[in-house]
C-alpha cells in the first residue's frame, strides 16, 4: 500500500509573517518557513499505520519553492520513505485550483492508495483541497478525520462536521484530511536525521505531470484564476490604558463595558 | 440582475448550515442572491423557506439524503451553477461549505476564494475582501474572468437582506455517479448550552492557561452568562483539558472578530493574537504585566483573576439591576 501524505510549508506562525506588499506574496525570506503542523499530525498517522501494518509505503509530497526542501527533509527525518518535491517558477502564486491541479498531477504520476492532507494550512486558511484532490482524482474524499483507521481496501474514521461528528468509511484509493485531534507528531530522532540525507527525492516540473489526465493544461493563463487586486498592511494595534489592580479592578472593566455600551 | 449564487446544504444536525443569513446579505449588497439548498426530502420545503425569509430572491431545491458523503450535494451545486450563471458563488465557511466550494470550483474549475471578509463591487466586477495571517493584512481578490467562488468567515458580514416572498423551483440533477465516502452514522453534539456561536458572537470571554483547572473555568463561563457572551480559549486551555477543543480560538481553533473580545489568564501567543486580533474593543486580565497581549488590549489589568472575574461578573450582575 503507497501513503502520500501532502506536506506543506509555511511561514512559522511562531514568528511574523510578512506579505510583499508589491507582489502580494508571503515574503518567504522574511520568516523561517517549517512544515505546517496540521500536514506533521497527517504524516504520523501514516507512520503508525505504516509501523504496525508492515506493509505501507509512506511518501510525502509538496509543491513549493526550490529553496523549501529542508522542510520536506523533515518528513523524510520522522520516518517517509521517499520525497516528492514539485518545484517550478511557473508555479510562483498558482491559486487553489492550479494547486489542487499540479498535486492532483503529481498523485496521479506517483501512484496511491491513500492521501492524507491536513484540513486546512495555517497560511491559507482555505480547507478546501482534499475535497478539490478527491473530485480531480475521481476517488472518494473524506475531510476533517478526527481518527482513522486504515485497512488493506479502506479507510474509516470519525469525521467531525458542522453540528456532530460522523463516522465514514471510504473504499481505496481515497483522500482524506485529518484535523488537529490526530495524535501530537513525533520528533525526528538523530538516527532519522542522519538517515534522511539518504533518502530519495524526486524533483519534478510542470513539464513532468500528466496534466492532462486531471483536465488541466499546461498553460497556466487558458483557464480563469484568482488574484491578488490589492494587498495593504493593517496598522499594528496600539496598546489602550494598562491598569495595576488596586482591589477594584473588577468594578472598573464593568465601567469601561458600561461606558462603551459592551455591558 | 447580477446573479448571486448562494450554496447552503442543510447541516446534518437539521437546518441550514451556519451563515445563511450573512451570506445572503453579502449577496444582496451586490447583487440578486439566489439560493440553492440540498437536504433531506421532508425538510427541504422548510429550509428553502427560510432561505427565502434570509432575502434569497430565488431557491433552487435539490434532495440530497441518503449515505453518501459530498459528490451527491455537488451534483446540485453543479448543476445550479450551470443553470444560473453567477458573477458569484457565495458559502459559509463551514465544514459542508468548504466541501461544497471545494468540489464545485474542481467541477467548474472556477476559481476559489478563500475565508474571505467582505465582498464589493468595482467597475470591473466582483471583489471580494481576506484578512490575511491573522489580521495583519488587508488584501482584496477577484477572478480573471468567470466566476468567482467564494467562501465567506462566518461573522465577518454585518449584511442582511430583506425577507423575499418564496420562489422556489427545484432542480433537475443528473447523479454523476462519482466515488463517495459512505456516512455509517451521525452523532450530533449535544446542545448544553444556549450561549452564542463562537464564530458568530458579538461578545467572547476567552480563558487560559491562568484559569488552572477545569473546575476554575467555571469562572468564565459564568461571565460569559452575564455578558450573553460565547465562551473561548487558548490551545493551552483547551490541551490541558480545561474546555472543549471547539472553544480553540486562535491560529488553528476559530478566527474570531467581535465587538468584544475578554481574555482572562491568556499571555497572548502570537497563534492566538492570530485568531482574534480583529476585534473591536479587547479587555485583558493577566497576572503577568509583560504578557503580550496587553500590546494590543484596549483596557489592560494586571492582577490576580480569581479576584477580579468574580468582582466583574458581581458588578455586571449588578448592573443588570
Amino acid at each position: 500500500m503507497k501513503i502520500v501524505v501532502l506536506l506543506k510549508p509555511v511561514p512559522d506562525t511562531y514568528g511574523q509573517r510578512v506579505l510583499d506588499l508589491e507582489t502580494g506574496l508571503a515574503d518567504r525570506a522574511a520568516s523561517e518557513t517549517v512544515i505546517d503542523e496540521i500536514g506533521e499530525r497527517a504524516l504520523e498517522a501514516a507512520l503508525q499505520h505504516a509501523e504496525q501494518a508492515g506493509d505501507a509505503e509512506v511518501v510525502v509530497l509538496s509543491m513549493a519553492p526550490a529553496e523549501s526542501q529542508s522542510a520536506l527533509r523533515k518528513g523524510l527525518a520522522m520516518g517517509a520513505a521517499s520525497a516528492v518535491h514539485v518545484a517550478d517558477e511557473r508555479l510562483a502564486g498558482a491559486d487553489y485550483v492550479r494547486t489542487a491541479e499540479v498535486l492532483a498531477a503529481a498523485l496521479r504520476k506517483t501512484g496511491f492508495d491513500l492521501v492524507i492532507t491536513g484540513d486546512a494550512s495555517t497560511d491559507g486558511t482555505g480547507g478546501v483541497m482534499a475535497a478539490m484532490l478527491a473530485e480531480m482524482l475521481d476517488a472518494p474524499g473524506i475531510t476533517r478525520l478526527e481518527s482513522l483507521e486504515i485497512t488493506a481496501d479502506a479507510v474509516r474514521g470519525t469525521r467531525a462536521t458542522d453540528g456532530g461528528t460522523m463516522v465514514v468509511q471510504a473504499a481505496l484509493p481515497a483522500v482524506v484530511s485529518v484535523t488537529e485531534a490526530l495524535p501530537d507528531p513525533r520528533f525526528p530522532a538523530l538516527r532519522g536525521i542522519m538517515n534522511a540525507k539518504k533518502k530519495p527525492v524526486e524533483q519534478l516540473t510542470l513539464d513532468d505531470l500528466p496534466l492532462d489526465e486531471v483536465g488541466a493544461a499546461l498553460d497556466e493563463t487558458a483557464a480563469p484564476r484568482s488574484i491578488m487586486t490589492s494587498v495593504a498592511e493593517r496598522p499594528p494595534r496600539s496598546a489602550g490604558t494598562i491598569i495595576t489592580d488596586e482591589g477594584d479592578a473588577g468594578e472598573r472593566i464593568a465601567a469601561f463595558l458600561a461606558e462603551r455600551r459592551l455591558a | 440582475m447580477n446573479p448571486i449564487l448562494v450554496l447552503l446544504p442543510a447541516a446534518p444536525a437539521g437546518g441550514l448550515i451556519a451563515g445563511a443569513a450573512e451570506a445572503i446579505g453579502a449577496a444582496a449588497s451586490i447583487g440578486t442572491p439566489i439560493a440553492v439548498v440540498t437536504g433531506p426530502a421532508d425538510a427541504l420545503p422548510g429550509l428553502a423557506e427560510q432561505a427565502a425569509s434570509f432575502g434569497a430572491a430565488r431557491v433552487h431545491t435539490a434532495v440530497v439524503e441518503g449515505a453518501e458523503l459530498g459528490a451527491p450535494a455537488a451534483d446540485a451545486f453543479e448543476a445550479a451553477a450551470r443553470l444560473v450563471q453567477p458573477e458569484l458563488v457565495l458559502v459559509p465557511a463551514t465544514v459542508e461549505g468548504r466541501e461544497a466550494a471545494g468540489r464545485l470550483a474542481a467541477r467548474l474549475r472556477a476559481p476559489i476564494a478563500a475565508d474571505i471578509v467582505g465582498v464589493a463591487r468595482d467597475e470591473q466586477g466582483v471583489v471580494v475582501r481576506h484578512s490575511v495571517y491573522g489580521g495583519a493584512y488587508d488584501v482584496e481578490s477577484a477572478a480573471t474572468y468567470g466566476p468567482l467562488i467564494a467562501t465567506m468567515r462566518l461573522g465577518s458580514i454585518d449584511d442582511r437582506a430583506e425577507a423575499a416572498a418564496p420562489d422556489v423551483q427545484p432542480l433537475e440533477v443528473t447523479a454523476s455517479g462519482w466515488r463517495a465516502a459512505t456516512i455509517e452514522s451521525f452523532e450530533p453534539i449535544a446542545q448544553v448550552s444556549t450561549r452564542p456561536d463562537l464564530r458568530t458572537a458579538k461578545r467572547i470571554v476567552s480563558g487560559g492557561r491562568g484559569l488552572g483547572s477545569k473546575e476554575q473555568f467555571a469562572l468564565i463561563e459564568q461571565l460569559a452568562d452575564t455578558l450573553g457572551a460565547a465562551v473561548g480559549a487558548s490551545r493551552a486551555a483547551v490541551d490541558a483539558g480545561y474546555v472543549e477543543p471547539s472553544a480553540q480560538v486562535g491560529q488553528t481553533g476559530t478566527s474570531v472578530s467581535p465587538d468584544l473580545y475578554l481574555a482572562v489568564g491568556i499571555s497572548g501567543a502570537i497563534q492566538h493574537r492570530a485568531g482574534m486580533q480583529t476585534a473591536k474593543t479587547i479587555v485583558a486580565i493577566d497576572r503577568d504585566a509583560s504578557a503580550p497581549i496587553f500590546e494590543i488590549a484596549d483596557l489592560g489589568v494586571v492582577g490576580d483573576l480569581f479576584t477580579i472575574v468574580p468582582q466583574l461578573t458581581a458588578a455586571l450582575e449588578a448592573r443588570k439591576g
